[in-house]
């Protein structure tokens, strides 16, 4: 009993994890209906940068993150200023085949400068902390921060498009893109700035990811398919859908690998696939598409 | 065509192939043979690289049947390689298949497993139909993975009296002069021809029916094609299952060839997805003189760079992105504008005929 309420607490946590690798997926799908395929390889290569900040310059890297946020919001807008921006129009083809190029040169990008090796962020005393719940659970601490910062993110991503102009913007955007243009919103800059924000929040989930597990440079597709998975499984069109998607298929992970641990990933793509039969528009659908 | 509408004097015609591809047919018949009989004159090595080649191209030449014309944009079709290549080894190392036999048993099988998972994969819509189709493979190889007396997640391979049980090795034996992993890789290229050949001439004939001109109509506009009363759905569906068994027979075949197989490399996004979008992209998709390009330069780059490894890795998706970006229709596009060039003649144009002078629209 103890066993398969540890297994759910702890689905719960990988579910934040997860939250926060589909809430840059979920903001650029909202913002600029980019479907972008190189999502888990962004998420790979920013543990990197962060780990290359936090080696070189001896930092934790809690702080080491906050070195790096600034930089990949720049990559981000500079990606999609000069590269995305060209692929957007009626024809799928493009976005798809230009994310799934850059999915390419960043994995062997980065088997090359830093070899097929496993990495690890270290950060101390931390990494091993956990608090006791009683009973014999207990909740390690990384985990629980994970899950506090995924929601701590869609609250502010939700702020962010409801509270200010720029989110204004980006929901004229999503709306109607024509006539937001019509309206004088600049839609290059705008996608630009959603795409640095939504790397903002791949640096956070890169901090966790290198915090919580070993990552090496291939192992960025399969997080793009977990991603995928929560926000299809949320519902297209709202954050806390996405974090529901994402705590089903964190739970769906973990009991998986409860009842045999080969079948974790296995059972997290079968919910998904059942709930994609049971309820195509996801568990909390709000966005047309 | 409206009577009304059209004045007495002219008379309409739709018209496939000009004078061009009639020379090409003839071209593609003599190429054919020379290709069937180059086991004769050729080394165990350009042997080897032209079944490589045969397979991509027939792997390129589905997809683009499947992105370029039906809008289904697959990055899974490693699903049924993979598929294809486990029925494969099922079939004969388990049930004492003839291997040659067991090759259109996996494609009809793959076409069977493709229903149900397009059932579901269809439910997703353009990009997300592209990483729904992903997912279904990552769960075909896990499955597959769970497979004990395939070897589970480290393989297995093909025993000698399997591979050597192929109809026709004694005869290319004698014939030839050979030994018998050489005669093996003779029969294996005439099975890679036939099947390359075969694809080739199944997406020809889908493309010159009706069904082909309702998918070159999806190709174009899907709304206005479906406005026009073509059952988008339907037709979706049967090129999806179609392609998954033309796509499981090549799988087969390359397992067959290779005789040893393993849930990653089987079910590979790079190995057989990612090189054949490149293929199709490079070469022009939507067409079928694309994939054709496309392979050829694929085969060459592979040849002289897949030693660089991942700075090859990373040229190609470079290549990729520069072909999207400024050459959308590829070398093939590029050409066929230039000279208004058409190899395989599938699409129609209307001759409007008033007197002597004729149009062509």
């Amino acid at each position: 009993m103890t066993g398969w309420l540890d297994a759910l607490i702890q689905g719960v946590l990988l579910g934040g994890l997860y939250a926060l690798f589909a809430a840059g997926l979920s903001l650029m799908f909202g913002v600029m209906r980019l479907v972008n395929l190189a999502h888990g390889d962004l998420i790979v290569l920013a543990a990197f940068t962060i780990l290359v900040a936090a080696g070189k310059l001896g930092l934790d890297p809690f702080v080491a993150v906050l070195l790096a946020v600034p930089i990949l919001f720049v990559t981000g807008f500079a990606l999609q200023y000069v590269l995305l921006n060209r692929t957007l129009g009626r024809d799928l083809l493009p976005p798809l085949l230009v994310t799934f190029g850059l999915s390419i040169i960043i994995q062997n990008g980065l088997l090359q400068v830093f070899s097929a090796d496993s990495q690890r962020l270290r950060s101390g005393a931390i990494e091993t902390a956990s608090i006791q719940l009683g009973g014999g659970i207990a909740v390690g601490v990384v985990p629980l921060l994970t899950l506090l910062s995924a929601i701590a993110v869609i609250v502010l991503l939700n702020l962010i498009f409801y509270r200010t102009p720029i989110g204004r913007a980006f929901r004229a955007t999503s709306d109607d893109l024509e006539v937001a243009q019509l309206m004088g919103v600049d839609i290059r800059r705008i996608f630009a700035v959603a795409m640095g924000l939504a790397f903002v929040v791949i640096t956070i989930a890169a901090l966790y990811l290198g915090l919580r597990a070993n990552f090496d440079p291939t192992i960025g597709p399969a997080r793009l398919l977990y991603a995928f998975e929560a926000v299809i499984i949320g519902g297209l069109g709202s954050f806390w859908g996405t974090l529901a998607g994402s705590i089903v298929l964190g739970l769906a992970q973990t009991i998986g690998a409860r009842i045999d641990p080969e079948w974790q990933i296995l059972a997290g793509h079968l919910a998904f696939l059942v709930v994609l039969v049971l309820r195509p528009r996801g568990l909390f659908p709000r966005a047309q598409d | 065509m409206d009577e009304a509408s059209a004045k007495p004097t002219r008379t309409f015609r739709i018209e496939t192939a000009g004078r061009a591809p009639r020379a090409a047919a003839f071209a593609a018949g003599v190429v054919l043979l020379i290709l069937a009989l180059l086991p004769v004159f050729a080394g165990r090595n350009l042997i080897q690289d032209l079944i490589f080649l045969f397979y991509m191209l027939a792997l390129a030449q589905c997809w683009n049947l499947l992105a370029g014309y039906a809008g289904l944009i697959s990055v899974g079709q490693q699903a049924f390689v993979g598929l294809g290549g486990y029925l494969l080894f099922a079939l004969t190392l388990l049930g004492g298949l003839n291997p040659l036999l067991a090759i259109p048993i996996a494609g009809l099988v793959s076409a069977l497993f493709a229903l149900p998972t397009a059932l579901i994969v269809f439910r997703l819509r353009g990009a997300y139909f592209a990483i729904g189709t992903w997912v279904v493979a990552e769960v075909y190889r896990l499955a597959f993975a769970q497979v004990k007396p395939l070897g589970g997640g480290t393989g297995t391979s093909l025993t000698p009296s399997v591979t050597s049980s192929v109809p026709g090795i004694e005869w290319v034996k004698g014939l030839l002069d050979l030994r018998t992993p050489a005669a093996r890789d003779v029969i294996s290229y005439w099975v890679a021809l036939a099947l390359t050949a075969g694809t080739l001439a199944v997406v020809y004939f889908i493309l010159r029916s009706r069904r082909g001109l309702a998918l070159g109509a999806i190709r174009d506009h899907e709304a206005a094609a479906a406005g026009l009363g073509v059952d988008i759905y339907r037709i979706k569906l049967a090129v999806y299952v179609a392609t998954a068994a033309m796509t499981g027979m090549i799988g087969a075949l390359i397992y067959l060839q290779k005789a040893r197989i393993s849930p990653d490399a089987a079910f590979s996004v790079l190995d057989w997805t990612a090189y054949v979008i490149f293929i199709v992209v490079i070469g022009g998709i939507g067409t079928m003189e694309g994939p054709v390009i496309g392979a050829i330069v694929f085969y060459l780059m592979q040849r002289n760079l897949a030693d660089f490894g991942a700075s090859y890795l990373i040229l190609l998706g470079t290549l990729g992105i520069l072909i999207m970006l400024f050459a959308p229709k590829g070398l093939w596009g590029l050409v066929s504008e230039r000279y208004d060039l058409t190899l395989f003649p599938t699409r129609r144009r209307l001759v409007v005929r008033a007197g002597d002078d004729e149009k062509r629209a």
